[in-house]
């Protein structure tokens, strides 16, 4: 009976702890439920992927309507790989939110805090398990809404505008995915992803598919920051309080990219992105958006901000991924959706560190600070040595997979694009060891002690995440690759 | 000629509603009328989706005596939800105004942008 209704319960669990949540007094007893909840969200996450990985698909069907009529989850592999990326990722998090919270937060506002965090969870879960378009929406923008709000919790006023900046981009950018469900079920009268695959399938050439197919992608690459729609992010990131920063940065792009996989391939298809022009617009946007973020990352002060760019540039390559439209390069972007969520995770966790320990994450106040600070900042090193895709690894496996496929596609280009790319790579993750490793103390400056434990654990969890996953590749790989078949993509041929 | 205009004529407010809400988020850099704009923006999908929900001669979708051809609620029960979305998101979007003129003390972007140059 539990069983046949865990999927249900992965959203329904974080969605019934919000509002008690919300009525805790403040202070630990709120982060103490969302912890239990995230904990079990991880773990039916978990079962929900052992299930689906040999290629069963888990259906449920909400109220006992059948689909196509009523709201159906419909968990494949992609769906279960998503879910667990973001439900470990919020576990993992949690730890770290105790300390970084109390510091960052008024403590009058932690249980709200805490529970527009589980909201955001939410959201981001319902998407990865519906397989309904128009709730697909709904989450979409529960999670939006609440990640508005953690952002402007962030303790200076400017995170006030760049919550708002977010708020107009992101409202327009759903808005736009609205109309485009709205055009694709004029045509179909259904919502159902998998009915409406089937229902578009004779009707791709219809000019109101393409036009709906239009406004569905430019509406999802708002959400995912793909360039040159990516102007909200820096800001959003810079100035959210550091947990948030790690949340976001490490799942709500993600989930978007698996929205746009989910929409392109899922919905319309390969067919579909063959008639049209779809594929070569994603390597161009994704070429354009490697090498002109990870050039701007070079030239930031803020190691925030730095991160933040470069999530723009990690978010391309998996847009290039997309674009190469081959089982290959399916698999390297959902592999790299994994590996940057466990990097970006490690990365802002040892910024929020930092943050906590001298209140900035500016270079002027950061000077030396890596040999007060040895475990943070060896964690910042090995994780940009996993960011620029050096073996041994997690960040190796997705750049390898990315050359594959961009070399079974024979685009030297795209292959020159990626390599250069890790290069740049190497240039502004060297700014941050630079400053922290080689500058010298400031006679003024105070000495700065190490982070707390409870936030040096699950940094080096995910620190050591990184170095696991590059020699243990069976889960990564695996379930990217069947995902991929499941998504029908054919391998490439001429 | 005149019936794409007259017999479509919903669309065509649909389109106008689009782009004057549209055009009212990117021009204006007043932060309220931004907000107004989105607002604008979104009830013209609003009607989008009431439209796409007609029936011709159909009725209101409850079944009664003397009626078979009904208009479709879906479309309606969607834009229920969408309608709840769009008035949260300017509740948070008019909240978020509220504290930026709190902490700046004026609601033009430019002079915002202004202010946090200085620092």
């Amino acid at each position: 009976m539990i069983e046949q209704n865990l999927s249900l319960l992965l959203v329904v669990i974080p969605l019934l702890s919000a509002p008690v949540t919300a009525m805790l007094p403040n202070g630990r007893m709120p982060w103490l439920l969302t912890l239990t909840a995230s904990w079990t969200c991880l773990l039916i996450a978990g079962w929900q992927l052992s299930v689906v990985i040999d290629g069963n698909v888990i259906s449920y069907e909400l109220g006992g309507w059948a689909p196509p009529w009523g709201i159906e989850y419909r968990i494949d592999a992609m769906n279960a790989f998503v879910a667990l990326i973001v439900s470990a990722i919020a576990a993992i998090t949690l730890p770290y939110a105790l300390l970084s919270v109390e510091k960052e937060i008024p403590r009058q506002q932690t249980s709200l805090f805490y529970a527009t965090f589980l909201l955001c969870l939410v959201g981001l879960l319902g998407i990865a398990q519906t397989g309904d378009v128009f709730n697909l929406f709904v989450f979409l923008e529960i999670s939006s809404l609440s990640s508005y709000v953690l952002i402007a919790m962030g303790e200076q006023r400017r995170a006030l505008t760049s919550a708002y900046q977010y708020l107009i981009m992101g409202s327009v950018g759903a808005t736009f995915l609205l109309i485009g469900i709205g055009l694709v079920y004029v045509e179909t009268g259904t919502l159902n992803m998998v009915d409406l695959n089937q229902r578009l399938h004779p009707i791709l050439d219809h000019q109101t598919v393409h036009t709906g197919f239009a406004f569905i992608v430019v509406g999802i690459a708002l959400k995912l920051a793909l360039f040159p729609l990516h102007l909200w992010l820096p800001n959003a990131y810079k100035y959210s309080p550091s947990v948030i920063s790690v949340f976001l940065a490490a799942t709500a792009t993600k989930v978007a990219v698996y929205i746009m996989l989910r929409m392109v391939f899922g919905v319309f298809s390969n067919d579909f992105v063959r008639i049209t022009p779809t594929d070569h617009m994603f390597l161009l946007l994704g070429v354009f958006g490697v090498i002109l973020a990870s050039v701007a990352a070079i030239y930031q002060t803020d190691v925030k901000r730095l991160l933040a760019y470069s999530s723009i540039a990690q978010v391309s390559y998996m847009v290039l991924g997309m674009g190469l439209a081959s089982v290959l390069g399916i698999t390297a972007t959902l592999v790299h959706v994994f590996n940057h969520a466990l990097m970006k995770g490690a990365l802002f966790m040892a910024c929020g560190a930092l943050v906590y320990r001298v209140g900035s994450s500016r270079f002027e106040k950061l000077d030396g600070l890596g040999r007060q600070m040895p475990w943070t900042f060896t964690a910042i090193f090995i994780t940009g040595l996993s960011l620029v895709g050096i073996p041994g690894t997690a960040g190796f496996i997705s750049k390898w997979y990315f050359v594959l496929a961009a070399l079974e596609h024979q685009s030297w280009l795209i292959a020159l694009v990626i390599l250069l790319g890790s290069l740049l790579a190497v240039v502004y993750m060297w700014k941050i060891v630079e400053v922290m490793f080689f500058r010298p103390v400031p006679d003024s400056a105070q000495s700065v002690k190490e982070a707390p434990v409870s936030l040096l654990v699950p940094m080096w969890v995910l620190v050591i995440a990184n170095i696991y996953f590059g020699f243990n590749t069976e889960l990564t790989v695996n379930v990217a690759d069947s995902a991929a078949r499941l998504l029908g993509v054919a391998a490439y041929h001429e | 000629m005149i019936d794409i205009i007259v017999g479509h004529y919903n669309y065509w407010v649909v389109i106008f509603l689009m782009m004057a809400g549209f055009y009212t988020v990117i021009s204006h850099g007043n932060l309220i009328k931004k907000i107004a704009g989105l607002n604008i923006f979104q009830t013209s999908v609003f009607l989008l989706y009431i439209s796409i929900g007609y029936v011709s001669e159909g009725t209101t979708p409850i079944i009664a005596e003397g009626f078979t051809r009904y208009s479709n609620p879906l479309p309606h029960a969607m834009i229920l939800t969408a309608i709840v979305v769009g008035v949260s998101t300017t509740a948070l979007g008019l909240a978020l105004v509220v504290r930026i003129k709190e902490a700046y003390g004026s609601i033009e972007e430019d002079e915002i942008h202004d202010q946090d140059k200085s620092l």
